[in-house]
């Protein structure tokens, strides 16, 4: 009986934990900062910001991606991927130094954030071929 | 291992499976952003040229087109050639009904059928070599159902519809040279 009962509090602990809180969902503090910086964001040497987000724009019509914003001035875009699944991606263009341009991008899978590196990595390399320009990781 | 107590066993079992469920989060399919043949292929069925420097003249072209498709406009960034629009029509199905209505006689269950879907359309022109001007098109649908689920979601693909599409652009590009 005694050990029925413990199960019993251990299955509530777990569910307790598994539940994130609705300050951990909005700020997904589960990822570190810094790290979700390096391997969102990549550097490319040119400073055609308007040639870099139109290239954008058609690598993610290359991947099956539907534009669903698109600002120059802020020099961001925006997109969705539908497959069954629904991938949604935001890119942005800054200017970094004189000579150069960094690129950020985030994800969303339904309804998690993708915060491995590789998905970012193939995305990046998909962008290179497109700039035919190498994409240089941030120092 | 044997348990003397298959009611602990039972538990045991129940608590790991929890375990499991809790730590496994669905990851995207690592094709997902990974350039494919089917991507250039795709690129020139959802391509055309037109002679002319003049960007803004073809993005006009283009909004009136989807207007004359039915489509309002969602979003414009005249400065980087992107326009997208939506509109929303019936899903209905009339085999999917039937199916349906078989199901529920048959063996007295609910089967939710297609309702309406949300259809986008996203166009992107590209001023290219010496005086061309190209488009791009692509068209995806969300398709909910009769409990208002999505019950599907999908990009269109059908070379069918992007060469119906670009003859009718040709059509609105003159129409538009006209002042019609």
């Amino acid at each position: 009986m005694n050990k029925k009962r413990l199960f019993l509090l251990l299955f509530i602990f777990i569910f307790l934990v598994g539940c994130a809180t609705t300050h951990d969902r909005l700020l997904d503090t589960d990822t570190s900062q810094v790290q979700l910086r390096n391997i969102q964001s990549r550097v490319f040497d040119t400073t055609d910001k308007d040639k870099t987000l139109r290239t954008v724009i058609a690598t993610l019509q290359d991947l099956g991606f539907i534009i669903d914003k698109a600002d120059f001035s802020l020099g961001s875009i925006t997109a969705t991927k539908l497959n069954q699944y629904a991938l949604r991606m935001t890119v942005t263009v800054q200017p970094r130094g004189e000579t150069q341009l960094l690129i950020r991008a985030n994800a969303q899978y339904n309804i998690t954030p993708v915060v491995d590196p590789e998905p970012y990595q193939n995305f990046f390399t998909s962008l290179e071929k497109s700039m035919f320009l190498a994409a240089q990781e941030v120092d | 291992m044997k348990f003397k107590n298959s009611k602990l066993a039972k538990t045991l079992s129940l608590f790991i499976s929890s375990l499991i469920i809790l730590s496994c989060q669905p990851k995207i399919p690592k094709e997902a952003l990974i350039l494919t043949p089917e991507s250039l292929e795709n690129r020139q069925l959802q391509t055309r040229k037109y002679e002319t420097s003049d960007e803004m003249k073809i993005l006009g072209a283009c909004a009136a087109l989807l207007q004359d498709l039915g489509f309002g406009i969602d979003e414009s960034e005249t400065e980087l050639g992107v326009l997208v629009g939506s509109k929303t029509r019936s899903a209905e199905n009339a085999g999917q009904i039937v199916g349906a209505v078989i199901l529920a006689i048959l063996i007295g269950a609910y089967m939710p059928t297609d309702r309406d879907q949300v259809m986008r359309a996203c166009i992107v022109t590209k001023p290219s070599e010496e005086n061309h001007c190209s488009v791009r098109v692509t068209f995806q649908r969300i398709v909910f159902n009769s409990r208002n689920e999505v019950s599907c979601r999908e990009f269109i693909n059908d070379p069918e519809i992007y060469r119906d599409f670009f003859e009718k652009l040709s059509k609105a590009i003159f129409l538009e040279a006209q002042g019609v």
